[in-house]
């Protein structure tokens, strides 16, 4: 694959848990991380999205600051002396992943458990009066489910409609605070919404609260088994672009369709004919 | 922008709401009849109206303003004509609390529950307005502090109609009616230092009979009361202008030399030396530079940019045109709380006068300085207080705080290098160029400079605002108001946001800097007064209850943790549990060390105090 070339960036000098290293400028803190082999849990940060910094399960502390800093947003500056693993680091991502635990169901999130697992996070320490946001999830079309029970709030999925990807701004977040939701004007149902069923609202949801219809039901009966799966990245036969599509394969049937989001083309997006177009592949007559 | 839309029809009277805002739609395309035209040429909303985002949310207010709330037809119609996708204005519609997406009466009462009122017996208020008018959010609605403090416990109709009209309320009592009209006491009876001393106030001066001889020091409020906020010659009469006069002599430089010397720092709470500010915005490359005058004062229990702009306009307008002048802006925004129709009224009018008078717009005072003041009104939000949350709501976007950096001197509102300053920080700057800055720093102590607006209520005798210069005592302070009513208890520095300081440590002089080491704040200058009556744990929980109501839900720490703060407090106040106070402090360090913006790195603070200090939920507690 091509690797787009980019001007070259001047180095500056930096810090991480003692150690001294050198970072193209305008790179953030978690760029730097990776760079240096620091895992750093995210959650609401999206590789082909702009930062939003709002689950703040990323924070490590700068020295000097007052407050700790989201890695995924904040740049580095020349002499940044940065701590990912502080006891203050530590102790706000235990915090978070707790409150996230005890009011969101993070059952279907990557990599949850083993965060808690790491940070030593206890969410059924709020006890079981703890508000959460569960409520029934939404099917109102035959393509994707909204299960805002798993939703923490990230804003991917109203930036890959909105004005990062999509540009169809069927969905935002409605109300303020807690009560705070992803929503449709009106919470009018998907069909009636700019919803174009494009999929990449699902592309990005980072908990599973966006799933295809398929997965969502193949979940409930039980059958859904990622262990049993291939992903094979072909092309996109429909029209002229040339999209990488990546086929999830389950027991010899497409089970569901990503993009890779490192791809040129996509960027991880597809349109509803590449994203949900499949069926057509795994009709067999039934006579041969 | 291709929008799609539901079959939604606004009614005439939220067409013809829509419109007197923003004049009649160009086509069938911005929400116009459709004509055989239309039918034959596609054609967009005139680029205008798709620039200006901006009026999403005084679309809006006109809308709720003529209506009481916002049906889809009329969300549907102001989205046409501003072209913005109805999901986004939507959710801009449910940000704020003073504006329904459903159904209700044409007149809310707003009973305010919050920390100054519920001292006083709000909570009996509104349970009485409960019983006798059913659930809340049809016709009434308990509110966030009002800002009516010194009438605790108070409350503000507010009654949709062509034109809307509002009452307000207080003190209010339990079983009183609730008229349509109501007579609002002049603005000088919040400010106990302009009139004579009460007979109730145990130091009454004795046998003067007459007005107490007004300190000289009373700077910021010497107009208050003593001239008609309404008179442009009255202001001018009392040394108005003066301020605007020297600046054109000073030169934008010399303006912020001037502020830089007279160590003024913001008064909105974080204490920020504003001649820094000043200095940062005026070197920007970038243009236009911007001015939003931050008047969306909501901590709770602070007034005193109410009482300023309510009885010294002009002087407002004044400051925010030297502050233009400084900053090279040609326009000032200048927001301000839904609930305060009177500011409101009393500064549109001390803007269309300055206008008509050459004050304001091009060429002021001949100097070929051009400068103008838009109002933006806020519709029920705490948060649209903090810095960069008040760009995104006058841009019509929902008001959440923006990541920092870029700070707003370089990227503020529109994108562009924007100063942001309290209407009282901005009062100040008129004074410091009329005076000159050596006077003005010879006020005060070396680091808090001038004089400083206190907020002064609860069970206190003479509640109001009280001015006096930094490096008075609490104790002064609460003397000049008359003495704390009962046993004093408690006193609240700073509002939600602040501290509690305990009834001996009134010795604290109210600077920034002997605040800070006693390990409380300033803030905007709430003075929460409580006597032994009141009720700790409930306070606390009142704070607790509005942080959660007013995070705007961007971060978790914020969204949830307030939540569980509150559920904590709630548990604690029926048991006390060691287990339930190191979660409050364990989740009250996450949200100081990782939330956006101020709202979250604060929501803890007096919650803490109480408990370190004041002895509450822990077994030091005499109860």
């Amino acid at each position: 694959m091509s690797v787009p070339l980019r001007p070259p960036r001047r180095l500056i000098e930096i810090t991480v848990d003692g150690e001294a290293m050198r970072v193209p400028e305008g790179d953030t803190l978690l760029d730097a991380c990776q760079t240096a082999g620091k895992d750093i849990p995210t959650l609401c940060y999206g590789d082909t999205l702009s930062p939003k910094n709002a689950c703040r399960v990323c924070v490590v502390e700068v020295e000097g600051a007052r407050t700790l800093a989201p890695a995924c947003s904040r740049k580095a500056e020349p002499g940044m002396v940065v701590k990912t693993d502080s006891d203050r680091a530590r102790h706000s991502r235990k915090v978070v992943l707790e409150l996230l635990g005890s009011s969101v169901d993070l059952s279907t999130t990557p990599n949850a458990k083993e965060w808690m697992a790491e940070y030593g996070a206890d969410p059924a320490r709020f006890g079981e009066d703890a508000a959460t946001v569960a409520e029934p999830p939404k099917v109102d079309n035959d393509l994707y489910v909204r299960d805002y029970a798993k939703c923490i709030l990230c804003y991917k999925c109203v930036d890959a409609c909105g004005e990062q990807w999509q540009n169809s701004f069927a969905i935002s977040v409605a109300g303020r605070g807690f009560d705070a939701t992803i929503s449709t004007e009106f919470d009018a149902p998907l069909t009636d919404s700019a919803c174009v069923f494009c999929g990449n609202c699902v592309e990005v949801c980072p908990t599973g609260a966006l799933s295809f219809k398929n997965e969502f039901d193949m979940r409930e009966a039980g059958t859904w088994d990622e262990d049993r799966q291939t992903q094979t990245t072909t092309i996109c036969s429909y029209c002229g672009v040339g999209c990488n599509l990546t086929l999830h394969v389950q027991d010899n049937t497409i089970v569901k369709v990503t993009s890779p989001h490192d791809n040129p083309v996509t960027h991880g997006n597809l349109c509803i004919k590449g994203r949900f177009g499949f069926q057509h592949v795994q009709n067999v007559a039934s006579d041969g | 922008m291709d929008l799609r839309f539901r079959d939604a029809e606004p009614t005439a009277e939220e067409r013809a709401a829509v419109d007197a805002l923003l004049g009649a739609p160009s086509s069938a395309w911005d929400g116009g009849d459709r004509t055989e035209f239309d039918l034959r040429f596609a054609t967009q909303a005139p680029r205008v109206a798709r620039d200006r985002r901006d009026l999403l949310l005084p679309a809006l207010h006109a809308v709720n303003d003529r209506v009481g709330w916002i049906s889809e037809g009329a969300l549907d119609y102001i989205c046409r004509r501003l072209t913005i996708p109805p999901a986004e204005a939507y959710s801009v519609a449910t940000f704020y609390s003073l504006f329904s997406v459903k159904p209700r009466q044409a007149r809310v009462l707003h009973v305010c529950t919050d920390l100054a009122c519920a001292a006083k017996g709000a909570d009996a208020v509104r349970r009485d307005v409960e019983e006798r008018f059913g659930p809340p959010g049809v016709s009434w609605q308990p509110s966030p502090c009002l800002g009516l403090c010194e009438r605790a416990p108070a409350a503000l109709a507010i009654e949709a109609g062509d034109p809307p009209a509002n009452a307000v309320y207080g003190p209010c009592a339990v079983g009183q009616e609730w008229p349509t009209t109501t007579e609002e006491p002049p603005v000088e009876a919040a400010v106990p230092q302009t009139r004579p001393r009460g007979q109730t106030g145990p130091d009454a001066v004795p046998g003067e009979g007459g007005r107490s001889p007004r300190p000289d020091d009373l700077v910021l409020l010497r107009r208050i009361g003593v001239v008609d906020p309404l008179s442009l010659d009255d202001y001018r009469a009392t040394g108005g202008y003066t301020g605007l006069r020297r600046a054109f002599e000073l030169g934008p430089n010399g303006v912020i030399r001037e502020v830089l010397e007279s160590g003024l720092v913001g008064r909105g709470g974080a204490a920020f030396p504003t001649g820094r500010k000043w200095e940062a915005t005026a070197r920007q490359l970038d243009r236009p530079h911007y001015l939003v005058c931050n008047a969306d004062e909501s901590e709770p229990g602070t007034f005193k940019d109410r009482v300023l702009m309510e009885g010294d306009p002009f002087a407002l307008i004044e400051a925010m045109t030297i502050a233009g002048y400084a900053n090279g802006c040609a326009l000032g925004y200048l927001y301000i709380r839904g609930e305060y129709p009177r500011a409101l009224k009393r500064l549109e009018n001390a803007i269309s006068v300055a206008r008509s008078r050459g004050l304001l717009g091009d060429d002021i005072l001949g100097q070929g300085f051009s400068f103008d003041i838009e109002i933006r009104r806020g519709a029920g939000a705490y948060i649209c207080g903090e810095e960069t949350a008040i760009f995104n709501s006058i841009e019509g976007f929902r008001g959440e705080p923006r990541t920092k950096p870029p700070f707003p001197v370089e990227k503020g509102l529109f994108g562009k290098p924007t100063v942001v300053n309290n209407v009282e920080t901005l009062v100040n700057v008129p004074h410091i160029l009329e005076m000159g800055a050596a006077a003005y720093a010879a006020v005060g102590t070396s680091s808090s400079t001038g004089t400083k607006l206190f907020c002064v209520s609860g069970t206190v005798d003479r509640p109001g605002i009280y001015e006096v210069p930094f490096g008075a005592s609490l104790r002064d302070l609460l003397d000049l108001a008359g003495g704390a009513t009962g046993e004093l208890r408690a006193v609240l520095l700073g509002g939600a946001a602040g501290a509690f300081v305990r009834a001996d440590e009134l010795d604290i002089p109210l600077t920034f800097e002997g605040t800070r080491a006693a390990g409380a704040t300033l803030g905007s200058g709430v003075v929460l007064v409580l006597n032994d009556t009141v009720e700790l744990p409930g306070v606390l929980l009142r704070i607790a209850e509005f942080f959660r109501d007013e995070s705007c839900g961007q971060c978790v720490p914020c969204r949830v943790g307030t939540v569980r703060q509150e559920e904590a407090l709630h548990r604690l106040s029926k048991r006390r549990s060691e287990g339930d106070l190191v979660l409050l402090r364990e989740v009250g360090q996450a949200m100081r060390d990782a939330s956006i913006c101020g709202l979250g790195q604060t929501a803890w603070n007096a919650v803490e105090s109480a408990i370190d200090r004041l002895g509450v939920f822990t077994a030091k507690e005499s109860s």
